[in-house]
């Protein structure tokens, strides 16, 4: 079933020269592009504008939302409401920003940082946990190992908002709900990344380099942390932040979880404000600026980090 | 192949030596374990539990409430309930205009940006790729305002033109959450897609351009059917992810009544657990939000798989 879906996009990965990591897979990749390039004919005036064209289109509209929330960020209540969308009016965006981080003594900058402790954990603990299943996964023999792989796979096909809430009155039964624990704990969880672990064990991890390391004495949990872990390292990152933006973007988890507002993630501490707009459109202006001021990580992240989620893509879902 | 020699050399040695064999495994295995024990298993099976089970107050309502075995009754109760079966129902819709206009959408794109003639086509990914650095509420969030007139420039332009829309009431409102979907995973899905067709042998393509196909008649005949692989993972994965549809109606229904509390499933299963206080309802639909979970995504992966038999 689903399991032959996902092994059979397993394929290229371990085709690629092993230990080289991602570097040289996406060398190739950039040369067949420019090798194309090369032999550009028949790319008429009208196609190329045809082309481009609607690419500017395409991209427009994925950008221009964003660009709204930076303009929008400028300006007061009065002008949201009063000026046009792109005109600068006064220049608020200080103010506004004054206002998010004096509002309720400096709580969003504690969402904020309850956010980037949320997501940090679940992304640099709980890649470390997936990867270490996915190497034994790869790398070792054990009973009932292709019957525990399915339980992962199915794992990944059970919708996380259907957890939640069992989750919750589970929760409650230990007395765990409104602690960080309640969020921590679940995030943890990531069978996706020791599918993906296992593809990048396969592909980064020669089995003759662990087979030198036994020769020479290692025992299999030093030979991970010394030789498998670092040999996977691409590959540990691009899990870590999937993960990352996963947890970061968690909504039902602590909505249902929390309810000490000092516990929130920025993304639950938003939409509070936001419930608080509707009756004081002064809130509006907070909202707004605390949005763009959560965002500014993941993008920066993003921008800075592309090599490694393009890989990830590329080992999640590609034959 | 080549792994299956790989592992079959690996189980050998591993006889002969120490360190690979359960015991090791075990160790390397057991974090992971737990915590899928607790996130996952145990959720699953007390649902179960609960779904089967209710919550009964003796003779007049007085002193403490028994949990009683039901049977099914909650799954009746809960798709008897009309608010659930709409839910499902607006669901349902909801997949049949997402799903074409983000996967095709993403098709399209990854194709025009795999065409000889593109032009930047990395600032192009990247471009396409924010969306989803910013999350589901945020996306939400900027789509409600630029749904909400007076905000909103869209709604100011549309208007100047002469076009009076309000995005936001009972009929478009399903529209104007599909847009936010789309907004939010079609470029990653391009992302895939185009990863998957620069793995398209360059020779098929020069061939197919001797031969005299122009480059749509490529993409549509040459292009498009290899990179179907990736495009059922892309199905699968976007018919679990619908199924968790709840931050985007969520945050939607602070902005407009169009929205209730119960506009899709996982709203009515909060609503059921947070307001109603019915527990054994709320599990209920959990659990028929995974049954659906598990039923869509395996008859994604068998027509998937017959259809790259043929």
């Amino acid at each position: 079933m689903s399991a032959s879906t996902l092994s059979r996009s397993t394929a290229p990965s371990k085709q690629a020269p092993r230990g080289t990591g991602s570097r040289s897979k996406r060398g190739s990749s950039k040369r067949g592009s420019s090798k194309r390039g090369g032999s550009n004919r028949g790319g008429g005036f009208a196609s190329k504008l045809t082309v481009n064209g609607l690419l500017i289109i395409g991209s427009a509209y994925m950008v221009v939302p964003v660009l709204w929330l930076v303009f929008a960020s400028t300006k007061n209540a009065a002008d949201l409401y009063g000026t046009s969308a792109y005109a600068l009016g006064n220049f608020s965006l200080f103010e506004n920003i004054a206002n998010v981080a004096n509002q309720d003594g400096g709580l969003f900058f504690r969402w904020l940082g309850n956010s980037v402790m949320y997501a940090g954990v679940g992304a640099v603990l709980g890649s470390l946990i997936s990867v270490m299943a996915g190497y034994a996964f790869d790398k070792f023999q054990f009973r009932w190992k292709d019957s525990l792989f399915g339980f992962v796979l199915v794992g990944v096909l059970i919708p996380n908002t259907a957890t939640v809430l069992p989750m919750y009155l589970l929760a409650s039964l230990v007395g765990m709900t409104n602690t960080i624990w309640a969020v921590l704990i679940p995030v943890l969880c990531n069978p996706f990344g020791v599918y993906l672990a296992r593809v990048y064990s396969a592909s980064y991890v020669p089995a003759e380099t662990l087979e030198a390391a036994r020769m020479d004495g290692a025992g299999p949990i030093r030979s991970f942390f010394s030789l498998g872990l670092p040999m996977m390292m691409p590959g540990y990152i691009t899990i870590a932040l999937f993960q990352f933006v996963g947890v970061w973007n968690n909504f039902m988890l602590p909505l249902v979880m929390l309810q000490d507002q000092q516990l929130l993630p920025v993304s639950v501490g938003i939409s509070i404000w936001q419930g608080y707009s509707v009756p004081q459109p002064e809130f509006t202006p907070m909202v707004i600026t605390g949005s763009l001021l959560s965002i500014i990580p993941l993008l920066v992240a993003f921008i800075m980090l592309q090599r490694f989620w393009k890989s990830g893509l590329t080992a999640g879902s590609v034959k | 192949m080549a792994t299956q020699a790989l592992t079959t050399t690996v189980r050998r040695r591993g006889r002969a030596l120490a360190g690979t064999g359960g015991r090791t495994a075990a160790l390397f295995l057991v974090p992971f374990f737990a915590v899928f024990a607790i996130a996952m298993i145990a959720p699953v099976i007390y649902s179960l539990v609960l779904s089967f089970h209710s919550q009964q107050k003796s003779g007049l309502g007085f002193g403490e409430a028994k949990t009683v075995f039901v049977g099914l009754e909650n799954y009746v109760q809960v798709f008897q309930s009309e608010t659930f079966v709409e839910g499902i129902a607006r669901l349902g819709l909801y997949c049949l205009i997402y799903i074409p206009c983000m996967v095709g959408g993403a098709v399209v794109f990854a194709l025009l940006l795999d065409a000889t003639v593109a032009k930047a086509r990395k600032l192009f990914q990247l471009l396409v790729f924010l969306p989803h650095a910013v999350p589901g509420v945020i996306a939400a969030l900027i789509w409600a305002y630029l749904y909400t007139p007076g905000i909103s420039p869209l709604v100011q332009a549309l208007q100047s033109g002469g076009i009076q829309i309000n995005f936001l009431d009972a009929h478009l409102v399903l529209p104007s959450i599909v847009n936010i979907g789309v907004w939010e995973w079609t470029g990653y899905n391009v992302i895939i897609l185009f990863t998957a067709l620069q793995a398209v042998p360059r020779e098929i393509l020069e061939a197919a351009r001797v031969d005299g196909a122009g480059e749509i008649r490529a993409a549509i005949s040459i292009k498009f059917p290899l990179i179907l692989p990736a495009l059922s993972v892309i199905m699968l994965f976007t018919i679990i992810g619908t199924l968790q549809l709840f931050t985007e109606p969520s945050i939607i229904s602070k902005a407009t009544a169009s929205v209730t509390s119960t506009w899709v499933p996982n709203l009515w299963a909060y609503d059921a657990a947070f307001i109603r206080h019915n527990l054994n309802q709320a599990a209920a639909a959990s659990v028929i939000i995974a049954g659906l979970a598990a039923v869509l995504s395996l008859a994604v992966t068998r027509l998937s798989s017959r259809m790259n038999k043929s």
